[in-house]
């Protein structure tokens, strides 16, 4: 062990005296939303000194959306993104209803939207766990990485891969009818929407949904079966305590759509409930820190170093009272009551959770799809202008604020977005953190013991490139640089994982 | 028997009849037959200025729009040749402005991105210029985002020939082109603009933009979605020939 650099460091964030150190690169991270990278920073004993996780990318869309007409606002922020295009498209929408006075929307307009949005739920989850996850669930995390992927997937389990696949298009056809395309569409507009359904659109839908949640539910029994092979691995692997936030709906359920905020603290306290999301800002602040594009937000009551937090499928089915569904509030209250809670606070069990959620959109849409107000002919409401718009929405990934300022001329003056995947930013930080000491430390690095770091940050399925306001496929290079700095070994992955 | 006894000019082979005092490409839509355009309006003087309605006449390039049709003219305009000169004119219209058809409410009703897709534009062809055009939100009304502008001149023309306020001018040479608000302060809410006036009908890209609106026409129902321009243009084009031109 170095003289130089102490251990084990109070914390992994920065190391005493990083110029000492060798430096491992996990650059891109691959099967993530983005790009983004992983350093570690490794003694000569191969001891773990520093981890961090870095957001490379830099988009600017609070900026260049100065000076834009409002209206234009919930098209072009969903250019943010080409997997969660609809939750941006909807924050944005909520935002813009304030500016222009329209409260309540028309019961077409809310189930419209509510529509799109648990179409958006329903195919990125898919994606997230059948797609992106699966690999490492299925195959084993450090197992061969040319199938690790979803081909191997297709080909050792191809109904699996199958109702993923055909999940992930049922999800796309309730957002392509509702939003006129299936990606980047234009449904929402301030006040409203611009369509409700035809009869043939909704009977189009209606003649799958029943698939469809037969197929969430074996999704659901998928995810729990996988972790209960292994529960020991899948109880401990990258846990982290933290304080949890979510939107609720006022008598407590589970609501993707809207609520209040709910923050309970690692201990189980609650922080603030059914706060109107409008003062946001008077209880979330953001910490800027020089190593990442990526802000730092925190609970202003515990302060930066304490107050950070978790947001996601985890958190929405540990905090919310009920799921409004029968068939996901079933396995909610399982899901919690597995191993005492072991499952509820475990960093792998957010795919267990993510299933809920998945089954329980297919239910919504199937209550939705039911419902004669989709079909209805009143789109449009408005009200008094305002000048600031709020709009706050639980998205795939987690909690996603806009917020807005709009002058007298109609454009926007000022943007804040705080993204799913930023308010989980030091939640990914310690978790990989925790992968780190237990499965890297003193070890010599390979291929598949880095893949134990990624794992760990998809469970959270980041979208990095929401989170920078980047799109791109995500080979992995991994490079040694020695404590003089030069390039020791470079090892390169492709995107389809064959080294 | 082809009883019509009007003179005729003769359009990648067909015979198209026209009314003395029709250009070519009047007595062509007339006839049924889509020659590309875009600074022509069937309502105004034609401004030859696009240049997207060029055709070779007698094998010599010529504005359609501008060119009185001539018994026994023999003109080219549905020619891979004429179309990749289209295509190049349309991607330098690209170049030169602010196009950013994802985000813009103009998309689906636009003639230029309609012409994009209609002329197969695949690519962008130029190095864009980027140029800094913030918009004009002063009225009520009316946005003006300048960075969308192909310098058609129809909403000067309608401005001044139809609302007779002459709201819009054109100022600057070649590459400095640009469009200006009549106003000493160069302001929108400086002039008597009206949101019925003509001018802010006519643009046919999303330069003079109805506010509050932006995107209530669904994907699928707007005007391109239901048909290509080629087609478009010949549902709008006059049933009676016309004699109007220059």
């Amino acid at each position: 062990m170095s003289t130089f650099a102490p251990y084990p460091p109070p914390s992994l964030e920065t190391a005493e005296h990083p110029e000492q150190l060798r430096r491992v690169a996990i650059e891109p991270l691959s099967r993530v939303e983005g790009h983004g990278k992983v350093t570690l920073l490794l003694d000569e004993n191969d001891r773990v000194h520093q981890v961090r996780l870095h957001i490379v990318e830099f988009r600017g869309f609070e900026k260049f959306i100065q000076g834009r007409p409002y209206w234009e606002v919930p098209v072009m922020v969903q250019r943010l993104c080409g997997i969660c295009p609809v939750s941006h498209h909807l924050a944005a929408a909520k935002a813009m209803d304030q500016i222009v006075g329209a409260h309540p929307l028309t019961p077409t307009a809310e189930k419209v939207r509510r529509l799109m949005h648990y179409g958006q739920i329903l195919q990125s989850h898919a994606l997230h766990f059948f797609h992106l996850a699966s690999p490492d669930l299925l195959f084993g995390f450090d197992s061969d990485p040319a199938r690790r992927n979803i081909v191997g997937v297709a080909q050792a389990h191809p109904e699996v891969a199958k109702k993923g696949v055909l999940l992930r298009k049922f999800g796309q056809e309730v957002i392509r009818v509702t939003a006129g395309k299936r990606v980047h569409g234009t449904g929402a507009i301030p006040g409203g929407v611009n369509k409700s359904l035809s009869l043939a659109e909704r009977d189009a839908l209606l003649k799958d949904i029943y698939q469809t949640i037969a197929w969430c539910r074996e999704a659901v029994h998928l995810a729990r079966r996988l972790y209960e092979q292994n529960p020991q691995l899948y109880n401990e692997f990258g846990r982290i305590d933290a304080h949890q936030l979510a939107l609720i709906r006022a008598d407590g359920a589970m609501d993707l759509y809207h609520g209040g905020l709910r923050a309970r603290s690692r201990d189980g306290q609650t922080l603030f409930d059914h706060l109107d999301y409008n003062h946001y800002w008077e209880h979330i602040f953001e910490e800027v820190k020089p190593w990442s594009y990526m802000k730092f937000p925190f609970l202003r009551a515990l302060g930066p170093e304490a107050g950070w937090y978790r947001v996601g499928p985890l958190a929405r089915v540990a905090l919310c009272d009920f799921i409004p569904t029968p068939f996901a509030d079933q396995e909610r209250r399982e899901f919690l009551a597995w191993a005492e809670g072991a499952a509820a606070g475990s960093t792998l069990g957010t795919h267990w959770a993510r299933m809920i959620e998945m089954l329980h959109a297919a239910e919504v849409i199937k209550d939705l799809l039911h419902d004669p107000d989709i079909l209805g002919e009143e789109l449009v409401t408005r009200g008094e202008r305002q000048e600031r718009g709020i709009g706050i929405i639980e998205a795939p990934r987690g909690t996603l604020i806009h917020h807005y300022r709009v002058n007298e001329e109609d454009v926007v003056t000022r943007c804040n977005l705080i993204v799913s995947t930023t308010h989980n930013n030091q939640a990914m930080n310690e978790s990989i953190r925790q992968v780190a000491r237990r499965y890297l430390d003193g070890r010599r690095l390979t291929e598949g013991l880095l893949n134990h770091i990624e794992v760990a940050i998809r469970a959270f399925d980041p979208c990095l490139s929401c989170a920078t306001h980047a799109l791109g496929r995500m080979p992995l290079m991994v490079e040694l640089i020695d404590a003089q700095g030069r390039s020791v070994d470079r090892l390169t992955r492709d995107a389809s994982a064959a080294c | 028997m082809n009883m019509d006894v009007r003179p005729s000019f003769l359009l990648d082979g067909e015979e198209i009849p026209f009314e003395p005092g029709q250009t070519v490409i009047q007595a062509a839509l007339t006839a049924g037959h889509y020659i590309p355009h875009l600074c022509y309006h069937p309502e105004f003087v034609p401004h030859g200025s696009c240049k997207l309605c060029t055709v070779k006449a007698n094998g010599r390039p010529a504005a359609a729009c501008t060119l009185p049709a001539q018994a026994g003219l023999e003109v080219e305009s549905e020619t891979e040749e004429l179309n990749d000169l289209r295509r190049t004119l349309v991607q330098m219209l690209f170049a030169e402005g602010n196009h950013f058809c994802p985000a813009c409410e103009k998309s689906g009703n636009c003639v230029l991105q309609a012409l994009g897709y209609d002329l197969g534009v695949m690519t962008a062809g130029f190095r864009h210029f980027f140029l800094d055009r913030p918009v004009d939100a002063s009225h009520p009304d009316i946005l003006l985002d300048f960075n969308r502008c192909v310098l058609c001149k129809l909403c000067v023309r309608a401005s001044e020939e139809v609302d007779g306020k002459g709201v819009f001018s054109l100022a600057g040479r070649g590459i400095s082109r640009r469009l200006i608000v009549s106003a000493e302060s160069g302001r929108l809410a400086d002039t008597d603009i009206a949101v019925t006036d003509k001018a802010v009908e006519v643009c046919p890209v999303g330069v003079i933009i109805r506010k509050h609106i932006g995107f209530q026409t669904p994907i699928g129902r707007r005007r391109y979605d239901v048909r290509p321009i080629s087609a478009q243009a010949l549902e709008d084009a006059p049933r009676k020939p016309e004699a109007r031109h220059g």
